[in-house]
């Protein structure tokens, strides 16, 4: 099991200083580890940033990287997560030519369909904004794909939450006796 | 206190004082001159020294800092003179040994231009170092120095790293000290967990054949007596990693000798014949494992540490004990029944027979042919009545050394166990003698490490540090040479060597030195050198294709030692 390579997210919690995201990747550099999104922003604390990782390992190296990124002295805390344990999000966009929308009705249709939802529009392209899981943002642009429609396509890395109620990953993040029980094994 | 407006540069020295730092090693440059400066009004407050390179600054440190249990400082210019710094730290982190390196920086302004001996040193060190910081202002000098002592100094100790603008040193600042003792985001000393204490020692006190295997740690934490206690009260035989030699007496009857790669058969090959395995401080390196998959599978292992990372890095643990083993050894020591496990002990006593018979005798008291290292480690270790302080360089003269040098006290061994660095020896053992200054430093090397940083024997000169240099010279990278012969069909590639006259060297720089090559006269030569007041260069001739014996090959267990 510990072998068995799956998509884990990481969520890691630092000071709010200048190199703090490389100190954060290169741990996964260092063993040539290959990260799929990366999300970080301030996080609800004042003076902290969260950092929500993905990337697929097995649970052996996940284990020991996120040991070593909490050992970071500038790091408060460092999480990993299989996707059953959190609710992610991704934010995706999609440039479409607004001409092709007119002309073709099927375009409106897949907007609606899959609750995406149109933040801009003038006459020479249309911003479609879709938030959801990885599958459903890449799909959607596969559909708009086919349609011929797309002048330009981002997506976000993941941002995510943690399912079990009992846990709040940004609790006592300052609380010494709760730093300890991050050292304990 | 009353605040004075200084320069930052003045503001850096003030917060070394502040440290208690007394030593600094350096080497000035373009972006560091307002530091050396200031410098020159506090020479009576530091001892100055000026080394011959960059990296032996470091190596000098962290000499200083293993045989004082304080912390090495040392301060460079940018670019060049802070590239030069990186194997030091490196080594210093690998080794958890606490330093401050200060770095020139090009001033804030020019940050990011490619200016003249610019590097990003803190994106450089960062992976390599505990903490980098680039001071920037002459307000951030009091608090990143205090935090940096702080940091390098406690928990696992270990290399930080100071990068100061060059604007920094010379703008003003009203200065005021301070004194970090707490980071938010940093728990250096975890605190025991009674529960997993009493669970260590109820598994110890069932145990049939406990062993335990010692680190630094032990040398860090200052937890010898502690040690010696719980096995002591337990009846434990110990065996000591390369870097945790002198964390327990060679002399102390559960002193089992020493493990890993060339260590001792009987601690080898028991560490897969105990049933309970306590490991306090150290780090199941590879060179002391073996083969992971073999490694111990029939024992239950406890692991005592301060450093979390290292439960289940590489073996996994039945119980972990975190902590600070100054702290945890008396926890557990208090809970142990009495024990002796007398037939146990014996059985390290049969294999201690073979290892004598088949390599110890062979190596220590040969009657003909050239001089063996073994027997010069030996009888320079009998020389200074086993009080000296081994320092070595790395590969066959490092082995020999550690095997043959008898420990008598804490802090007796400094050598670059991770990173193997070769020609850290020479710098280190300048660095010990200063840290140290009332004990005999004893400096091992080959004829490889020794022209590694050679040109430190300037640095000895000026500073008149009393290192005893003892270069073993068989001409040839001997260790390599020994794989080469042992597993690449002795085709001896790159390892041979042609040597300069050592000893005219020494002569150059004023410094006494004795060339032997005759077995005769070894002992008269070891004399001349201990009783020789100051430095003093030994230049032996050692039988060229020695092996250091026993030998754990790469990828084999822990029982399946070569003996010849």
């Amino acid at each position: 099991m510990l072998m068995e390579k799956k998509l884990y997210t990481v969520i890691v919690y630092s000071e709010n200083i200048a190199g703090m995201l490389n100190q954060v990747t290169a741990e996964f550099t260092r063993r040539q580890m290959n990260i799929e999104t990366l999300n970080v922003s301030s996080s609800n604390i004042e003076g902290v940033h969260r950092y929500t990782i993905s990337l697929w390992t097995t649970e052996w190296l996940i284990q020991r990287v996120t040991k070593r990124l909490e050992k970071k002295v500038d790091i408060l805390r460092a999480y990993y997560f299989t996707d059953n344990e959190i609710f992610m999000q991704e934010v995706a966009l999609y440039k479409l030519s607004t001409p092709r929308l007119l002309e073709n009705k099927q375009i409106s249709k897949i907007i609606r369909h899959n609750n995406a939802r149109v933040i801009e529009i003038n006459s020479a392209y249309t911003v479609v904004e879709k938030t959801g899981k990885t599958d459903a943002v890449l799909s959607l642009y596969k559909e708009f794909a086919a349609e011929q429609c797309v002048l330009q396509f981002v997506k976000s890395g993941r941002v995510a939450i943690v399912r079990d109620a009992s846990v709040n990953l940004s609790e006592n993040l300052f609380d010494e006796d709760s730093i300890r029980s991050k050292v304990r094994g | 206190m009353k605040k004075e407006l200084i320069t930052g540069g003045e503001a850096l020295l003030r917060s070394l004082k502040n440290e208690q730092v007394d030593t600094i090693y350096g080497y000035p440059g373009g972006s560091i001159i307002p530091v050396f400066d200031a410098l020159y009004d506090y020479r009576e407050d530091f001892h100055q020294v000026l080394v011959r390179h960059e990296q032996a600054a470091v190596h000098a440190a962290q000499g200083y800092a293993r045989s004082s249990g304080k912390v090495g400082v040392c301060i460079v210019t940018s670019g060049p003179g802070a590239t030069n710094t990186l194997t030091g730290i490196s080594d210093a982190m690998l080794d958890s040994t606490p330093i401050v390196v200060i770095a020139g920086q090009v001033s804030s302004a020019v940050l990011g231009t490619d200016a003249f001996q610019e590097i990003d040193l803190v994106g450089v060190t960062q992976p390599i170092s505990k903490w980098s910081y680039q001071i920037r202002s002459a307000e951030d000098v009091a608090w990143a120095v205090s935090r940096a002592f702080y940091i390098a100094s406690t928990g696992r100790p270990g290399p930080v790293v100071l990068d100061f603008t060059k604007n920094a040193q010379v703008s003003q600042v009203l200065y005021e000290p301070i004194k970090v003792d707490s980071v938010r985001s940093y728990v250096p000393y975890p605190k025991p967990d009674l529960q997993c204490i009493k669970e260590a020692a109820d598994l110890i006190n069932r145990a049939k054949r406990p062993f335990a295997v010692v680190g630094q740690g032990v040398e860090l934490g200052e937890a010898h007596k502690e040690l010696i206690a719980f096995l002591e009260k337990g009846g434990i035989p110990a065996a000591r990693t390369l870097m945790g030699l002198s964390s327990l007496p060679s002399d102390h009857p559960l002193c089992m000798g020493m493990l890993g790669m060339h260590g001792n058969l009987g601690p080898n090959v028991n560490t897969n014949e105990c049933d309970v395995l306590i490991a306090i401080g150290m780090r199941f390196s590879d060179r002391v494992t073996g083969k992971l998959e073999t490694y111990a599978k029939q024992a239950k292992i406890i692991h005592l540490d301060i450093d979390k990372v290292e439960i289940d890095k590489s073996v996994p643990v039945d119980i972990p004990v975190l902590g600070d083993c100054k702290e945890t050894l008396p926890l557990i020591t208090e809970l142990l029944n009495e024990n002796s496990h007398k037939e146990w002990i014996a059985t390290f006593g049969d294999l201690d027979k073979i290892e004598n018979e088949k390599v110890i005798e062979k190596a220590l008291n040969p009657t003909d042919g050239p001089i063996l290292m073994g027997e010069v480690c030996r009888k320079v270790s009998e020389a200074t009545n086993h009080n000296a302080i081994l320092v070595t360089d790395v590969g066959q003269n490092q082995m020999f050394a550690a095997r043959y040098f008898k420990y008598k006290e804490p802090h007796s061994i400094i050598t670059s166990g991770g990173l193997g660095t070769m020609g850290f020896g020479l710098p280190a053992a300048m660095g010990a003698t200063m840290g140290a200054p009332h004990r005999t430093v004893c400096y091992f090397a080959g004829d490889g490490g020794f022209q590694m940083n050679m040109q430190e024997l300037g640095t000895i000169m000026e500073q008149r540090c009393p290192v005893k240099m003892i270069v073993m010279d068989n001409s040839y990278l001997g260790m390599v040479r020994q794989w080469q012969q042992l597993f690449y069909e002795n085709r001896c590639s790159w390892t041979p060597m042609c040597n300069p006259d050592f000893c005219k060297i020494a002569e150059a720089y004023g410094i006494p030195s004795r060339f032997v090559k005759d077995r005769s006269e070894l002992d008269a030569a070891i004399k001349e050198m201990v009783e020789t007041p100051g430095a003093f260069l030994l230049n032996v001739v050692v039988r060229a294709e020695d092996n250091v014996m026993p030998m754990m090959p790469l990828g084999a267990s822990v029982c399946e030692m070569i003996l010849e």
